[in-house]
Protein backbone atom coordinates (compact mmCIF):
# COMPACT_ATOMS: atom_id res chain seq x y z
CA UNK A 1 0.00 0.00 0.00
CA UNK A 2 1.42 3.18 -1.09
CA UNK A 3 0.98 5.10 2.36
CA UNK A 4 1.97 8.57 1.01
CA UNK A 5 2.84 11.23 4.30
CA UNK A 6 1.08 14.13 3.68
CA UNK A 7 3.48 16.71 2.81
CA UNK A 8 1.43 19.18 4.97
CA UNK A 9 1.92 17.09 7.71
CA UNK A 10 5.73 16.71 6.65
CA UNK A 11 6.08 20.30 6.22
CA UNK A 12 4.40 21.19 10.24
CA UNK A 13 6.70 18.92 11.29
CA UNK A 14 9.88 20.44 9.88
CA UNK A 15 8.65 23.96 10.65
CA UNK A 16 8.10 22.96 14.42
CA UNK A 17 11.19 20.64 15.10
CA UNK A 18 13.58 23.59 13.87
CA UNK A 19 11.60 25.88 15.64
CA UNK A 20 12.25 24.22 18.96
CA UNK A 21 15.84 23.04 17.67
CA UNK A 22 16.58 26.18 17.33
CA UNK A 23 15.15 28.03 20.77
CA UNK A 24 17.06 25.00 22.38
CA UNK A 25 20.36 26.11 20.40
CA UNK A 26 19.90 29.36 20.59
CA UNK A 27 21.81 30.43 24.27
CA UNK A 28 24.65 28.58 22.71
CA UNK A 29 24.29 30.33 19.76
CA UNK A 30 23.66 33.86 21.49
CA UNK A 31 26.99 33.29 23.11
CA UNK A 32 29.19 32.82 19.99
CA UNK A 33 27.33 35.99 18.88
CA UNK A 34 28.28 37.63 21.85
CA UNK A 35 31.66 37.15 21.79
CA UNK A 36 32.22 39.06 18.33
CA UNK A 37 30.29 42.34 19.90
CA UNK A 38 32.06 44.95 21.64
CA UNK A 39 31.30 45.14 25.54
CA UNK A 40 29.18 48.06 24.69
CA UNK A 41 26.87 46.56 21.59
CA UNK A 42 26.86 43.07 24.45
CA UNK A 43 24.50 44.91 26.57
CA UNK A 44 22.68 46.93 24.07
CA UNK A 45 19.17 47.56 24.55
CA UNK A 46 17.61 46.67 22.80
CA UNK A 47 19.55 43.75 21.92
CA UNK A 48 21.15 43.50 18.46
CA UNK A 49 21.10 40.04 16.46
CA UNK A 50 23.50 40.31 13.91
CA UNK A 51 24.24 43.58 12.72
CA UNK A 52 26.83 44.90 13.84
CA UNK A 53 30.10 45.44 13.67
CA UNK A 54 32.50 41.92 14.16
CA UNK A 55 35.21 42.02 15.89
CA UNK A 56 38.12 39.77 17.62
CA UNK A 57 38.91 42.20 20.42
CA UNK A 58 37.56 39.54 23.24
CA UNK A 59 39.43 36.45 22.05
CA UNK A 60 42.71 39.05 22.13
CA UNK A 61 42.10 40.18 25.65
CA UNK A 62 41.36 36.60 27.01
CA UNK A 63 44.40 35.22 25.75
CA UNK A 64 46.56 38.12 27.06
CA UNK A 65 44.95 38.99 30.05
CA UNK A 66 43.92 35.41 31.73
CA UNK A 67 47.00 33.23 30.38
CA UNK A 68 43.97 31.36 28.61
CA UNK A 69 46.63 28.87 26.80
CA UNK A 70 47.45 27.52 30.62
CA UNK A 71 44.07 26.60 31.23
CA UNK A 72 43.65 25.11 27.93
CA UNK A 73 46.67 22.72 27.69
CA UNK A 74 44.98 21.60 31.57
CA UNK A 75 42.35 20.69 29.96
CA UNK A 76 43.53 19.37 27.54
CA UNK A 77 46.18 17.48 29.70
CA UNK A 78 43.98 16.64 32.43
CA UNK A 79 40.70 15.58 30.16
CA UNK A 80 43.18 13.45 27.36
CA UNK A 81 45.65 11.74 30.28
CA UNK A 82 42.82 10.40 32.75
CA UNK A 83 41.42 8.94 29.46
CA UNK A 84 43.91 7.12 27.94
CA UNK A 85 45.16 6.03 31.86
CA UNK A 86 41.83 4.86 32.09
CA UNK A 87 41.49 2.95 28.41
CA UNK A 88 45.24 1.50 29.32
CA UNK A 89 43.42 -0.11 32.35
CA UNK A 90 40.34 -0.90 31.01
CA UNK A 91 41.52 -2.96 27.75
CA UNK A 92 42.77 -6.00 29.84
CA UNK A 93 40.33 -6.08 32.22
CA UNK A 94 36.69 -5.85 29.65
CA UNK A 95 38.77 -8.05 27.17
CA UNK A 96 38.71 -10.75 29.70
CA UNK A 97 35.31 -10.06 31.26
CA UNK A 98 34.19 -10.76 27.04
CA UNK A 99 36.06 -13.25 26.41
CA UNK A 100 36.82 -15.58 28.97
CA UNK A 101 33.65 -14.75 31.03
CA UNK A 102 33.32 -16.30 34.63
CA UNK A 103 30.15 -16.59 36.63
CA UNK A 104 31.17 -13.82 38.30
CA UNK A 105 31.80 -11.60 35.24
CA UNK A 106 28.36 -9.87 35.65
CA UNK A 107 28.57 -9.00 39.37
CA UNK A 108 31.71 -7.41 39.08
CA UNK A 109 30.30 -5.22 36.14
CA UNK A 110 27.36 -4.34 38.13
CA UNK A 111 29.85 -3.67 41.32
CA UNK A 112 31.99 -0.70 38.88
CA UNK A 113 28.67 0.66 38.14
CA UNK A 114 27.60 1.32 41.53
CA UNK A 115 30.70 2.78 42.41
CA UNK A 116 30.14 5.40 39.55
CA UNK A 117 26.85 6.39 41.99
CA UNK A 118 29.03 7.59 44.81
CA UNK A 119 28.37 10.75 45.34
CA UNK A 120 31.34 12.90 45.09
CA UNK A 121 30.59 15.19 47.90
CA UNK A 122 30.40 12.21 50.22
CA UNK A 123 34.16 11.08 49.95
CA UNK A 124 35.47 15.07 48.92
CA UNK A 125 36.99 15.63 52.46
CA UNK A 126 38.70 12.53 52.39
CA UNK A 127 39.82 12.81 48.90
CA UNK A 128 41.07 16.69 49.85
CA UNK A 129 42.92 15.58 52.85
CA UNK A 130 44.55 12.68 50.77
CA UNK A 131 45.74 15.05 48.06
CA UNK A 132 48.02 17.44 50.90
CA UNK A 133 49.17 14.69 52.72
CA UNK A 134 50.39 13.23 49.33
CA UNK A 135 51.40 16.70 47.80
CA UNK A 136 48.91 16.00 44.86
CA UNK A 137 46.33 19.16 45.22
CA UNK A 138 46.30 21.13 42.58
CA UNK A 139 48.43 19.28 40.00
CA UNK A 140 47.36 17.88 36.62
CA UNK A 141 48.12 14.27 38.05
CA UNK A 142 46.17 14.39 41.08
CA UNK A 143 42.88 15.52 39.03
CA UNK A 144 43.84 12.99 35.85
CA UNK A 145 43.91 9.99 38.55
CA UNK A 146 40.77 11.28 40.18
CA UNK A 147 38.83 11.59 37.31
CA UNK A 148 40.34 8.44 35.62
CA UNK A 149 39.15 6.83 38.92
CA UNK A 150 35.68 8.28 38.25
CA UNK A 151 35.41 7.25 34.33
CA UNK A 152 36.89 4.25 34.67
CA UNK A 153 33.41 2.13 35.06
CA UNK A 154 32.08 3.87 32.12
CA UNK A 155 35.33 3.00 30.33
CA UNK A 156 35.06 -0.63 31.25
CA UNK A 157 31.34 -0.84 30.28
CA UNK A 158 31.44 0.61 27.02
CA UNK A 159 34.86 -1.53 25.92
CA UNK A 160 32.90 -4.74 27.16
CA UNK A 161 29.64 -4.11 25.26
CA UNK A 162 32.07 -3.69 22.28
CA UNK A 163 34.71 -6.46 22.85
CA UNK A 164 31.19 -9.02 23.21
CA UNK A 165 30.25 -7.94 19.92
CA UNK A 166 33.61 -9.34 18.04
CA UNK A 167 32.01 -13.17 17.34
CA UNK A 168 34.32 -15.97 18.71
CA UNK A 169 34.16 -17.80 15.37
CA UNK A 170 37.02 -15.32 13.56
CA UNK A 171 39.10 -16.20 16.89
CA UNK A 172 38.67 -19.82 16.46
CA UNK A 173 39.27 -19.61 12.78
CA UNK A 174 42.41 -17.77 13.57
CA UNK A 175 43.67 -20.76 16.10
CA UNK A 176 43.05 -23.30 13.41
CA UNK A 177 45.09 -21.55 10.94
CA UNK A 178 48.06 -21.59 13.81
CA UNK A 179 47.71 -17.96 15.06
CA UNK A 180 49.76 -17.51 18.46
CA UNK A 181 47.56 -15.73 21.09
CA UNK A 182 49.80 -12.39 20.29
CA UNK A 183 49.07 -12.73 16.32
CA UNK A 184 45.60 -12.88 17.62
CA UNK A 185 45.67 -10.21 19.64
CA UNK A 186 47.75 -7.78 17.23
CA UNK A 187 46.43 -9.20 14.08
CA UNK A 188 42.57 -9.71 14.59
CA UNK A 189 41.08 -8.18 17.71
CA UNK A 190 43.08 -4.79 17.92
CA UNK A 191 41.79 -3.90 14.60
CA UNK A 192 38.41 -5.30 14.93
CA UNK A 193 38.10 -3.21 18.47
CA UNK A 194 39.39 0.18 17.07
CA UNK A 195 36.08 1.87 16.53
CA UNK A 196 35.24 0.70 19.78
CA UNK A 197 37.91 2.01 21.47
CA UNK A 198 37.58 4.99 19.47
CA UNK A 199 34.38 5.93 20.80
CA UNK A 200 35.10 5.20 24.24
CA UNK A 201 37.77 7.36 24.22
CA UNK A 202 35.65 10.45 22.80
CA UNK A 203 32.86 9.85 25.15
CA UNK A 204 34.96 9.93 28.06
CA UNK A 205 36.99 13.00 26.74
CA UNK A 206 33.82 14.94 26.63
CA UNK A 207 33.16 13.68 30.42
CA UNK A 208 36.46 14.53 31.55
CA UNK A 209 36.57 17.81 29.97
CA UNK A 210 32.92 18.90 31.18
CA UNK A 211 33.62 17.12 34.77
CA UNK A 212 32.79 20.44 37.12
CA UNK A 213 32.89 19.04 41.15
CA UNK A 214 36.87 17.83 41.28
CA UNK A 215 38.13 19.84 38.77
CA UNK A 216 36.92 22.58 41.26
CA UNK A 217 37.24 21.65 44.44
CA UNK A 218 40.83 20.00 44.13
CA UNK A 219 42.68 22.96 41.63
CA UNK A 220 43.85 26.54 42.51
CA UNK A 221 46.32 28.63 40.39
CA UNK A 222 48.35 25.98 38.75
CA UNK A 223 46.25 23.11 37.94
CA UNK A 224 42.94 24.54 36.82
CA UNK A 225 41.49 23.60 33.44
CA UNK A 226 38.82 25.86 31.74
CA UNK A 227 36.46 24.47 33.59
CA UNK A 228 37.82 26.51 36.85
CA UNK A 229 38.64 29.99 35.00
CA UNK A 230 34.98 29.95 33.80
CA UNK A 231 33.70 29.92 37.03
CA UNK A 232 36.19 32.84 37.73
CA UNK A 233 34.28 34.97 35.76
CA UNK A 234 31.03 34.78 38.29
CA UNK A 235 32.31 37.55 40.23
CA UNK A 236 29.86 40.35 39.51
CA UNK A 237 31.96 43.10 37.72
CA UNK A 238 29.91 44.54 35.71
CA UNK A 239 30.74 45.09 31.93
CA UNK A 240 32.07 41.72 30.72
CA UNK A 241 29.57 39.66 28.44
CA UNK A 242 31.51 39.55 25.58
CA UNK A 243 34.43 38.64 27.16
CA UNK A 244 32.93 36.06 29.16
CA UNK A 245 31.41 34.93 25.79
CA UNK A 246 34.48 34.75 23.87
CA UNK A 247 36.18 32.48 26.81
CA UNK A 248 33.28 29.98 27.26
CA UNK A 249 33.11 29.64 22.87
CA UNK A 250 36.41 28.94 23.34
CA UNK A 251 35.96 26.40 26.24
CA UNK A 252 33.12 24.50 24.75
CA UNK A 253 33.88 24.59 20.91
CA UNK A 254 36.10 21.54 20.96
CA UNK A 255 34.28 19.23 22.96
CA UNK A 256 31.25 20.59 20.57
CA UNK A 257 32.31 19.92 17.44
CA UNK A 258 33.32 16.33 19.37
CA UNK A 259 30.27 15.75 20.72
CA UNK A 260 28.61 15.76 17.41
CA UNK A 261 30.67 12.77 16.44
CA UNK A 262 29.80 10.90 19.54
CA UNK A 263 25.76 10.98 19.38
CA UNK A 264 25.31 7.30 18.89
CA UNK A 265 27.85 5.98 21.45
CA UNK A 266 26.46 8.66 23.88
CA UNK A 267 23.36 6.14 24.41
CA UNK A 268 24.88 3.53 24.42
CA UNK A 269 27.61 4.52 26.51
CA UNK A 270 25.45 6.44 29.53
CA UNK A 271 23.14 3.89 29.97
CA UNK A 272 25.68 0.96 30.09
CA UNK A 273 23.95 -0.60 27.64
CA UNK A 274 20.08 -0.66 29.01
CA UNK A 275 18.82 1.47 26.10
CA UNK A 276 19.98 0.03 22.55
CA UNK B 1 37.84 -22.19 25.27
CA UNK B 2 38.43 -21.10 28.62
CA UNK B 3 40.96 -23.09 30.11
CA UNK B 4 42.35 -23.10 33.62
CA UNK B 5 45.64 -20.97 32.29
CA UNK B 6 43.71 -18.61 30.82
CA UNK B 7 41.46 -18.17 33.69
CA UNK B 8 44.10 -16.98 35.90
CA UNK B 9 45.51 -14.97 33.12
CA UNK B 10 41.75 -13.00 32.96
CA UNK B 11 42.05 -12.46 36.59
CA UNK B 12 45.41 -11.26 36.55
CA UNK B 13 43.82 -9.06 33.21
CA UNK B 14 41.55 -8.14 35.54
CA UNK B 15 43.00 -7.14 38.83
CA UNK B 16 44.21 -3.22 38.45
CA UNK B 17 40.81 -2.31 37.23
CA UNK B 18 39.40 -3.83 40.34
CA UNK B 19 41.91 -3.23 43.02
CA UNK B 20 41.50 0.41 42.13
CA UNK B 21 38.10 0.86 42.60
CA UNK B 22 37.84 -1.20 45.27
CA UNK B 23 39.95 0.96 46.84
CA UNK B 24 38.79 4.33 45.37
CA UNK B 25 35.62 2.90 47.03
CA UNK B 26 36.93 1.39 50.38
CA UNK B 27 39.69 4.00 51.34
CA UNK B 28 37.39 7.28 51.08
CA UNK B 29 34.73 5.68 52.52
CA UNK B 30 36.43 4.10 55.95
CA UNK B 31 37.71 7.88 56.23
CA UNK B 32 34.41 9.44 55.71
CA UNK B 33 32.80 6.98 58.52
CA UNK B 34 36.05 7.56 60.53
CA UNK B 35 35.42 11.15 60.58
CA UNK B 36 31.66 11.00 60.89
CA UNK B 37 32.24 9.76 64.52
CA UNK B 38 33.96 12.60 65.82
CA UNK B 39 34.55 16.33 66.64
CA UNK B 40 36.78 17.36 63.96
CA UNK B 41 37.68 20.80 63.11
CA UNK B 42 40.84 20.99 61.18
CA UNK B 43 40.99 25.08 61.62
CA UNK B 44 39.60 25.09 65.26
CA UNK B 45 41.53 22.73 67.32
CA UNK B 46 41.76 19.64 64.92
CA UNK B 47 40.88 16.34 66.24
CA UNK B 48 38.45 17.23 69.49
CA UNK B 49 37.55 12.84 69.84
CA UNK B 50 35.22 10.59 69.48
CA UNK B 51 31.79 12.07 69.73
CA UNK B 52 29.43 8.82 68.80
CA UNK B 53 26.53 9.64 66.63
CA UNK B 54 26.12 13.13 67.65
CA UNK B 55 27.24 14.64 64.38
CA UNK B 56 24.66 12.52 62.97
CA UNK B 57 21.99 13.66 65.13
CA UNK B 58 23.04 17.05 64.50
CA UNK B 59 23.34 17.01 61.05
CA UNK B 60 19.61 16.14 60.74
CA UNK B 61 18.50 18.62 63.52
CA UNK B 62 20.38 21.72 62.35
CA UNK B 63 17.98 24.17 60.87
CA UNK B 64 19.58 24.00 57.44
CA UNK B 65 18.80 19.79 56.66
CA UNK B 66 15.29 19.97 55.99
CA UNK B 67 15.18 22.38 53.80
CA UNK B 68 17.53 21.31 51.99
CA UNK B 69 16.36 17.93 51.53
CA UNK B 70 13.03 19.95 50.33
CA UNK B 71 15.04 22.00 47.75
CA UNK B 72 16.91 19.01 46.38
CA UNK B 73 13.70 17.48 45.91
CA UNK B 74 12.10 20.04 44.53
CA UNK B 75 15.03 20.30 41.73
CA UNK B 76 15.16 16.90 41.31
CA UNK B 77 11.75 16.59 40.92
CA UNK B 78 11.02 19.47 38.53
CA UNK B 79 13.96 18.74 36.54
CA UNK B 80 12.99 14.96 36.03
CA UNK B 81 9.38 16.31 35.01
CA UNK B 82 10.69 18.67 32.55
CA UNK B 83 12.96 16.33 30.91
CA UNK B 84 11.00 13.24 30.57
CA UNK B 85 7.77 15.24 29.45
CA UNK B 86 9.84 17.55 26.89
CA UNK B 87 11.79 14.43 26.17
CA UNK B 88 8.90 12.11 24.64
CA UNK B 89 7.46 14.66 23.08
CA UNK B 90 10.69 15.52 21.30
CA UNK B 91 11.35 12.35 20.92
CA UNK B 92 8.24 11.57 18.92
CA UNK B 93 8.63 15.14 16.86
CA UNK B 94 12.03 13.73 15.98
CA UNK B 95 10.73 10.12 14.90
CA UNK B 96 8.84 12.24 12.20
CA UNK B 97 9.73 12.46 8.79
CA UNK B 98 10.98 15.84 8.09
CA UNK B 99 13.49 17.83 6.02
CA UNK B 100 16.60 17.98 7.91
CA UNK B 101 16.54 16.03 10.52
CA UNK B 102 20.15 15.16 10.97
CA UNK B 103 20.69 19.00 11.77
CA UNK B 104 17.73 19.30 14.10
CA UNK B 105 19.05 16.75 16.51
CA UNK B 106 22.56 18.43 16.31
CA UNK B 107 21.23 21.64 17.76
CA UNK B 108 18.89 19.57 20.05
CA UNK B 109 21.71 17.58 21.68
CA UNK B 110 24.13 20.68 21.63
CA UNK B 111 23.40 21.73 25.08
CA UNK B 112 24.66 18.30 26.87
CA UNK B 113 27.94 19.00 25.54
CA UNK B 114 28.42 22.97 27.39
CA UNK B 115 30.43 22.33 30.81
CA UNK B 116 28.71 23.28 33.56
CA UNK B 117 30.17 26.17 34.58
CA UNK B 118 29.38 27.42 30.80
CA UNK B 119 26.07 27.08 30.92
CA UNK B 120 25.26 28.27 34.17
CA UNK B 121 27.59 31.86 33.83
CA UNK B 122 25.86 32.23 30.36
CA UNK B 123 22.35 31.95 31.98
CA UNK B 124 22.96 33.95 34.89
CA UNK B 125 24.46 36.97 33.21
CA UNK B 126 23.10 36.68 29.99
CA UNK B 127 19.50 35.79 29.88
CA UNK B 128 18.76 35.96 33.54
CA UNK B 129 20.42 39.51 34.72
CA UNK B 130 17.93 41.53 36.07
CA UNK B 131 19.39 44.54 33.83
CA UNK B 132 21.29 43.30 30.94
CA UNK B 133 20.21 39.90 30.29
CA UNK B 134 17.72 38.88 27.26
CA UNK B 135 14.85 37.84 29.35
CA UNK B 136 14.99 41.03 30.85
CA UNK B 137 14.38 43.19 27.73
CA UNK B 138 11.86 40.51 26.60
CA UNK B 139 9.77 41.21 29.80
CA UNK B 140 10.49 45.38 28.80
CA UNK B 141 9.29 44.46 25.54
CA UNK B 142 5.60 43.76 26.67
CA UNK B 143 5.70 46.13 29.30
CA UNK B 144 6.98 43.89 32.19
CA UNK B 145 9.08 44.25 35.03
CA UNK B 146 12.36 42.39 34.75
CA UNK B 147 12.21 39.41 37.26
CA UNK B 148 15.59 39.48 39.38
CA UNK B 149 15.65 35.81 38.24
CA UNK B 150 18.51 34.02 40.99
CA UNK B 151 17.10 35.97 43.77
CA UNK B 152 13.28 35.94 43.40
CA UNK B 153 13.02 32.66 41.63
CA UNK B 154 15.68 31.31 42.59
CA UNK B 155 14.66 27.63 42.79
CA UNK B 156 12.92 27.83 39.16
CA UNK B 157 15.44 29.16 37.38
CA UNK B 158 18.54 26.57 38.39
CA UNK B 159 15.60 24.19 37.34
CA UNK B 160 15.76 25.58 34.15
CA UNK B 161 18.95 25.92 33.55
CA UNK B 162 19.77 22.51 34.48
CA UNK B 163 16.72 21.08 32.35
CA UNK B 164 18.29 23.06 29.36
CA UNK B 165 21.58 20.42 30.23
CA UNK B 166 19.85 17.47 30.54
CA UNK B 167 16.96 17.81 27.83
CA UNK B 168 19.03 16.48 25.28
CA UNK B 169 20.09 13.30 27.26
CA UNK B 170 16.55 12.44 27.94
CA UNK B 171 15.63 13.13 24.36
CA UNK B 172 18.64 11.55 22.36
CA UNK B 173 17.62 8.01 25.06
CA UNK B 174 14.21 8.57 24.32
CA UNK B 175 14.62 8.95 20.54
CA UNK B 176 16.87 5.77 20.52
CA UNK B 177 14.46 3.55 22.27
CA UNK B 178 11.24 4.84 20.35
CA UNK B 179 13.41 4.44 17.04
CA UNK B 180 12.85 0.35 17.74
CA UNK B 181 9.41 0.52 17.96
CA UNK B 182 7.65 -1.55 15.58
CA UNK B 183 6.25 1.27 13.02
CA UNK B 184 3.91 -1.98 11.58
CA UNK B 185 2.15 -1.92 14.75
CA UNK B 186 1.90 1.67 14.67
CA UNK B 187 0.11 1.76 11.22
CA UNK B 188 -1.78 -0.97 12.24
CA UNK B 189 -3.49 0.59 15.02
CA UNK B 190 -4.07 3.59 12.77
CA UNK B 191 -5.98 2.08 10.13
CA UNK B 192 -8.13 0.39 12.48
CA UNK B 193 -9.52 3.64 13.66
CA UNK B 194 -7.52 4.69 16.58
CA UNK B 195 -7.09 8.06 17.38
CA UNK B 196 -3.70 9.39 17.82
CA UNK B 197 -3.78 9.51 21.70
CA UNK B 198 -4.64 6.25 21.93
CA UNK B 199 -1.67 4.95 19.78
CA UNK B 200 0.41 6.97 21.88
CA UNK B 201 -1.02 5.87 25.12
CA UNK B 202 -1.35 2.00 24.46
CA UNK B 203 1.50 1.42 22.13
CA UNK B 204 4.50 4.15 22.24
CA UNK B 205 4.00 4.92 25.92
CA UNK B 206 4.12 1.23 27.18
CA UNK B 207 6.94 0.79 24.67
CA UNK B 208 9.18 3.48 26.25
CA UNK B 209 8.46 2.42 29.95
CA UNK B 210 11.90 0.96 30.08
CA UNK B 211 13.68 3.62 28.76
CA UNK B 212 11.73 5.94 31.58
CA UNK B 213 12.92 4.98 33.89
CA UNK B 214 16.78 4.32 33.04
CA UNK B 215 16.41 8.45 31.77
CA UNK B 216 15.20 8.84 35.23
CA UNK B 217 17.20 6.89 37.51
CA UNK B 218 20.17 7.64 35.50
CA UNK B 219 19.27 11.52 35.82
CA UNK B 220 18.81 11.21 39.53
CA UNK B 221 21.80 10.24 40.41
CA UNK B 222 23.31 13.03 38.54
CA UNK B 223 21.35 15.25 39.46
CA UNK B 224 21.44 14.86 43.77
CA UNK B 225 24.82 15.67 43.13
CA UNK B 226 24.63 18.55 40.91
CA UNK B 227 27.25 21.46 42.48
CA UNK B 228 28.49 23.68 39.62
CA UNK B 229 25.31 24.98 38.96
CA UNK B 230 24.20 26.57 42.29
CA UNK B 231 28.13 27.41 43.06
CA UNK B 232 28.39 30.02 40.59
CA UNK B 233 24.86 31.03 40.21
CA UNK B 234 23.63 31.77 43.99
CA UNK B 235 26.29 29.74 46.29
CA UNK B 236 23.84 28.24 47.71
CA UNK B 237 21.97 31.65 48.86
CA UNK B 238 17.86 32.55 48.15
CA UNK B 239 16.80 28.75 49.61
CA UNK B 240 19.09 26.97 46.46
CA UNK B 241 21.25 25.08 48.61
CA UNK B 242 20.57 21.13 48.12
CA UNK B 243 21.73 18.46 50.03
CA UNK B 244 24.98 18.26 48.72
CA UNK B 245 25.79 21.62 48.48
CA UNK B 246 25.52 21.58 52.42
CA UNK B 247 27.60 19.28 53.13
CA UNK B 248 30.12 20.98 50.65
CA UNK B 249 29.55 24.23 52.87
CA UNK B 250 30.35 21.87 56.20
CA UNK B 251 33.27 20.49 54.78
CA UNK B 252 35.39 23.13 53.00
CA UNK B 253 33.73 26.52 53.96
CA UNK B 254 33.16 25.93 57.27
CA UNK B 255 35.57 23.22 58.07
CA UNK B 256 33.56 20.99 60.09
CA UNK B 257 34.59 18.24 58.66
CA UNK B 258 32.66 15.57 61.55
CA UNK B 259 29.47 17.20 60.73
CA UNK B 260 29.90 17.12 57.19
CA UNK B 261 31.30 13.78 56.82
CA UNK B 262 27.85 12.51 58.74
CA UNK B 263 25.86 14.26 55.49
CA UNK B 264 28.39 12.87 53.36
CA UNK B 265 27.19 9.21 54.65
CA UNK B 266 23.34 10.29 54.30
CA UNK B 267 24.09 11.56 51.05
CA UNK B 268 25.97 7.94 50.05
CA UNK B 269 22.93 5.99 51.65
CA UNK B 270 20.27 8.45 49.76
CA UNK B 271 22.67 7.31 46.32
CA UNK B 272 22.78 4.02 46.96
CA UNK B 273 19.06 3.99 47.06
CA UNK B 274 18.36 4.82 43.91
CA UNK B 275 21.39 3.19 42.60
CA UNK B 276 20.26 -0.36 43.69
CA UNK B 277 17.43 -0.10 41.25
CA UNK B 278 19.46 1.24 37.89
CA UNK B 279 21.90 -2.02 38.96
CA UNK B 280 18.66 -4.35 38.85
CA UNK B 281 17.24 -2.96 35.62
CA UNK B 282 20.77 -2.84 33.88
CA UNK B 283 21.41 -6.14 35.55
CA UNK B 284 18.72 -7.92 33.92
CA UNK B 285 19.74 -6.61 30.38
CA UNK B 286 22.45 -8.45 30.50
CA UNK B 287 21.88 -11.88 30.09
CA UNK B 288 19.31 -10.70 27.46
Amino acid sequence: MARSIAPRRKAINTLLAWSIGFLIFFPILWTILTSFKTEATAIANPPVFIGFDWTLENYQAVMERSNYGRFLWNSIVIAGGSTILGILIAIPAAWSMAFVPSKRTKDILLWMLSTKMLPAVGVLYPIYLLFIRMGLLDTKIGLMIVLMLINLPIIVWMLYTYFKEIPGEILEAARMDGATLREEVIYILTPMAIPGIASTLLLNVILAWNEAFWTLNLTAAKAAPLTAFIASYSSPEGLFYAKLSAASTMAIAPILILGWFSQKQLVSGLTFGAVK
Amino acid sequence: MATQQSRSAARLMMAPAVVLLLGWMLVPLTMTLYFSFKKYLPLRGGDLGWVGFENYARFLTSSAFWPSVQTTLVIVGGVLAITVVLGIFLAILLNQPMWGQGMVRILVIAPFFVMPTVSALVWKNMFMDPNYGLLAHLWKLFGATPVEWLSQASLPSIIMIVSWQWLPFATLILLTAIQSLDSEQLEAAEMDGAPAHKRFAYITLPHLGRAITVVILIQTIFLLSIFAEIFVTTGGAFGTKTLSYLIFQRVLESQNVGLGSAGGVYAIILANIVAYFLVRIVGKNLDA
